[in-house]
């Protein structure tokens, strides 16, 4: 299949390129750029005028809620749901169920998730069995079968030694661990953050202290055993100033931030907007600005969407007793975009936080337009506004805090290697 | 009827009238009770024109605020000023002398006699209006009056107090009976 | 963002929190209190404004004492009354909020009083309901308790008149206090000057001073010189949380004895929203004693629920049923 991209704006934040240049690709591959090949003959042409091209998005935090969660969502919703975002690969969580803790489930979802031909799906394996932080998991078969790294997703360890030893174990192998940094028992029956709105409103509170600790702990574990380790879903500014240390100091540190964290703050609970139940809570402005400055020197990575899709039923209910977490695929681009104009970050830089930086942490070889790179690729208009709400998102999660919103960033087209998966 | 303003009664004058119409009621366990506001207001000045004869025969008076009696209740809710009805004697066997401003549909004489009755049983109720503006809709007049003033319906009759306590009739805008805000236009007290 | 408890109109169409009121609400809401003061006095206790109305009590979280203050408020304003203790029935069966709503809905109900053990449960509810029916919350985990805030302001009213004029010290466990939270909103909104809290850092929530109380420790220093002192239950899961070690040393550092009253103005006057723990939180002596308005309160709570639920009832959405 020979696909002519033409017109389109082509930005490539890994090439540093921003300009007006053709794309063209035979058998799934990228075969050349700006000019056309001599004996090119496209099968299929895509006009992309006003529109940009760039690599499809690499989410490093999804749920896709299979296998077991199927009445939340199931894999075809959700995997649909990413290319209409434009995201083209993405990273699971292992909090399934059952957990992803044997390499049986991980080649069954992947071998699921291929099947669908839609975007890839890498799985992130269970750091400790069944997720409770006692018993290692064989992190090498796991990682045979197909996972990039290992996580905990929401539940921590709280038994230093075991947290010690999985850090070991896996900086032996040189797997990357997916860490999100809460101190469990000052986190414990939280609900927001604790400050002045959680007072007011009468809500348990997690104290930025719950995060600072924890990932003082994961740090300091991670200098000693040499681990590689990335810190998802970062909410505090001294988390921030922390990490920004721990890289002076040569540490092999990455971490990301959700997109929900770069727009909102404890304020948009408001009356109790059970869409804002979210882990890590939403915090203060300070907290808010420290991340978007955080992600502008490259102490943060990348931003990930935590696609944490919820039944409708679930957050009917009181704030404290609602499901946490809401919709992202279809938000990462144009809230990443919307961050980008807001902070006054140039497009090129922007993207970088969702395509090259996110497949260097996952480790694959994606996120980019170089030449003889798989043709995964997203096409969209940056300046079309698309109103948020349940019959605009393909995701059975139609739980969001932007819902009613307009957002500027349109998907228009995504393809997968080299196949056109979303049209828009 | 045309009425302007400046051709309506003096309320002063109708008072004194009123007060000698309503000497020969005071008799023992009698009780004047005004209705708020306007019947309140009159009533202070009754209770000072009919001095010798209150205190003669020891008559009690008290005040109705009828607003949770109202059976307009559900088409314009509570206004936005209540104030507490004061019946400070009991109101069993009393002969009540009931007094209010403007007698207009009747409706506010029926929430006051409503009130009264869950204060408890009066012997008699005597109904006295400083105007009588005609337009009843329901069977209840006052027996006492002091002056018949047929109002076409679209005009809005009230008693209103001067600064220095003096009292005087005017037409105000009129209240649409859509509008849930009562247009106050006399002092508080 | 639209306050959920006032219609287009700015009338009271929802009590679910002092905090967002206006002061001109709240005064008519307490000066309405006063008319309903003398009908509980008179032999007939009752006054027609709600009858033909059907007012539910939906207590999600067992209280035998408020949800009597609600009946009886509601029964005198000739309301009929349900009450539905909801743990008992099918809550416990799986069925969820809204459900039990939308159930006691459909029989007609068109007032809701609302307790929870969950913040923002009232809110939930008054979210959920066609335009017509009111919600009055009871309630809502630790957030707000609106009437009790209420009527403990009435009832400091009541005594000491000038509000402008007073220091109120509200003593013991504000961080899980939803009638501390909304004392201090009705204070603070209705103009009084200086409110302070007390308690030990364990029992205070985060920043409470962005709510604009001061913050004392030391009870003998915040008690100081202090018009009106409001006493708040303390409950026995603080021992458990590691917020106290004992009630024995609460009482002896947060406990109201006549020793530690005397360091307030000789006419202060001391509350307490019930019921009381004698010995933990308050001394059986400053109880009953001449200084305590702990029973006036109870029937202010009742005149003040009055007022409440008839400025609900009288306030119109288009296409009410009236």
């Amino acid at each position: 299949m020979k696909i002519h991209i033409k017109n389109g704006r082509l930005i490539d934040p890994k090439n540093n390129i921003d300009a007006h240049l053709d794309l063209f690709i035979t058998a799934g591959k990228i075969i050349a750029i700006g000019k056309m090949p001599t004996d090119f003959v496209a099968n299929q042409t895509v006009d992309a005028s006003n529109l940009i091209v760039c690599p499809g998005l690499i989410d490093l935090s999804v749920r896709l809620r299979e296998p077991g969660d199927e009445y939340k969502a199931s894999l075809v919703s959700e995997l649909q749901a990413a290319v209409a975002g434009g995201v083209t690969s993405l990273a699971c969580q292992p909090d399934t169920d059952p957990v992803l803790d044997e390499p049986g489930l991980v080649e069954m979802l992947k071998h699921r998730a291929k099947q669908l031909h839609l975007a890839h799906v890498y799985p992130l394996g269970a750091l400790t069995r069944q997720l409770e932080g006692k018993i290692l998991s064989e992190m090498g078969e796991l990682q045979e079968a197909g996972c990039v790294g290992f996580s905990q997703a929401n539940t921590a360890i709280t038994d230093t030694q075991v947290l010690w030893r999985a850090m070991e174990y896996a900086a032996t192998f040189g797997h990357t661990l997916f860490l999100h940094a809460e101190e469990p028992f000052l986190a414990r029956d939280g609900v927001a953050h604790d400050g002045e709105v959680a007072s007011r409103l009468g809500l348990k509170g997690i104290p930025s202290a719950a995060e600072v600790l924890a990932l003082a702990s994961m740090l300091r574990i991670a200098q000693e055993t040499g681990a590689k380790v990335h810190i998802s879903r970062l909410s505090t500014a001294e988390g921030v100033a922390m990490i920004r240390t721990a890289k002076q100091q040569g540490l092999n540190i990455s971490c990301d931030v959700s997109a929900n964290h770069l727009h909102l703050t404890e304020h948009d609970i408001a009356y109790f907007d059970a869409n804002c139940h979210l882990k890590p809570p939403l915090r203060t402005q300070r907290d808010k600005e420290a991340l978007s400055a955080g992600l502008k020197d490259g102490t943060i990575d990348a931003i990930c969407s935590d696609h944490t899709p919820v039944h409708d039923d679930a957050k009917l209910a009181p704030f404290a007793e609602a499901e946490l977490g809401a919709t992202g695929l279809e938000l990462l681009l144009p809230l990443t975009l919307k961050w980008a104009v807001d902070q006054h970050v140039e497009l090129v830089q922007a993207l970088a936080h969702v395509t090259k930086y996110s497949a260097q942490i996952l480790g694959i070889n994606s996120g980019d337009l170089s030449l003889n790179s798989d043709a995964d690729i997203c096409i969209f208009d940056a300046n079309e506004y698309w109103k948020v709400g349940a019959s605009s998102l393909k995701s059975q999660g139609k739980n969001s805090p932007f819902t009613g919103l307009e957002l500027a960033g349109k998907v228009k087209t995504t393809l997968v290697h080299g196949q056109i998966v979303f049209q828009g | 009827m045309n009425v302007a303003n400046n051709h309506l009664p003096d309320a002063e004058q109708l008072l004194v009238e009123l007060a000698n119409k309503i000497e020969p009621l005071l008799q023992p366990n009698t009780a004047l009770v005004g209705i708020q506001s306007g019947g309140a207001w009159l009533m202070q000045r009754l209770q000072v024109l009919l001095a010798d004869n209150i205190s003669r025969y020891a008559v009690e008076n008290g005040t109705l605020d009828v607003s949770f009696y109202r059976d307009d209740f559900a088409q314009r809710g509570l206004k936005s000023e209540t104030r507490p009805s004061q019946i400070p004697f009991d109101v069993n066997d009393k002969h009540i002398i009931l007094i209010d401003d403007v007698f207009y549909t009747g409706r506010t004489t029926r929430a006051a006699m409503n009130e009264l009755f869950d204060y408890g049983r009066p012997a008699s109720i005597t109904l006295v209006a400083l105007i009588n503006r005609g337009g009843r809709e329901l069977p209840i007049a006052p027996q006492i009056v002091g002056l018949d003033l047929p109002l076409d319906a679209d005009k809005n009759l009230q008693l209103l107090q001067n600064s220095d306590s003096s009292l005087y009739l005017a037409l105000q805008p009129s209240i649409s009976t859509d509008s849930l805000t009562t247009i106050r236009t006399d002092l508080h007290e | 963002m639209n306050n959920p408890q006032l219609d287009q109109d700015g009338r009271l169409r929802h009590l679910l929190s002092v905090e967002g009121l206006p002061k001109k609400i709240l005064n008519q809401i307490l000066d309405t209190a006063e008319s309903f003061v003398g009908v509980a006095e008179r032999e007939v206790k009752k006054v027609p404004l709600l009858r033909g109305k059907t007012v539910c009590n939906l207590f999600f979280e067992n209280s035998t004492r408020t949800r009597t203050t609600f009946e009886i408020a509601a029964k005198r304003l000739s309301a009929d009354v349900i009450s539905l203790n909801v743990n008992s029935s099918s809550q416990s069966k799986g069925e969820t909020i809204l459900d039990t709503v939308d159930n006691l809905i459909a029989m007609h109900a068109d007032m809701f009083v609302v307790r929870h053990s969950q913040s923002g449960a009232a809110h939930f509810i008054a979210k959920h309901v066609p335009p017509h029916i009111h919600v009055i919350n009871a309630g809502d985990g630790r957030h707000s308790h609106p009437t009790q805030g209420l009527l403990d302001v009435f009832t400091i009213r009541k005594y000491k008149p000038d509000l402008h004029n007073l220091r109120v010290a509200i003593v013991g466990d504000i961080l899980h206090s939803r009638v501390a939270r909304s004392e201090i909103h009705a204070l603070t909104t209705l103009g009084v000057p200086e409110v302070r809290v007390i308690a030990p850092k364990t029992l205070l929530p985060a920043q409470v001073e962005k709510m604009g109380v001061h913050v004392y420790h030391d009870m003998k220093a915040g008690l100081k010189d202090v018009d009106v002192v409001m006493m708040l239950r303390l409950q026995n899961e603080r021992m458990s949380g590691a917020m106290l070690p004992s009630s024995q040393e609460y009482f002896k550092t947060y406990g109201l004895t006549q020793d530690k009253l005397r360091l307030a103005k000789p006419d202060a006057i001391v509350l307490h929203p019930g019921p009381m723990n004698r010995g933990v939180e308050i001394d059986s002596s400053v109880a009953d004693g001449v200084q305590s308005v702990i029973l006036p309160q109870v029937t202010y709570g009742i005149a003040v629920r009055m007022a409440v639920m008839a400025m609900l009832a009288g306030s119109q959405v288009a296409g009410a049923k009236s």
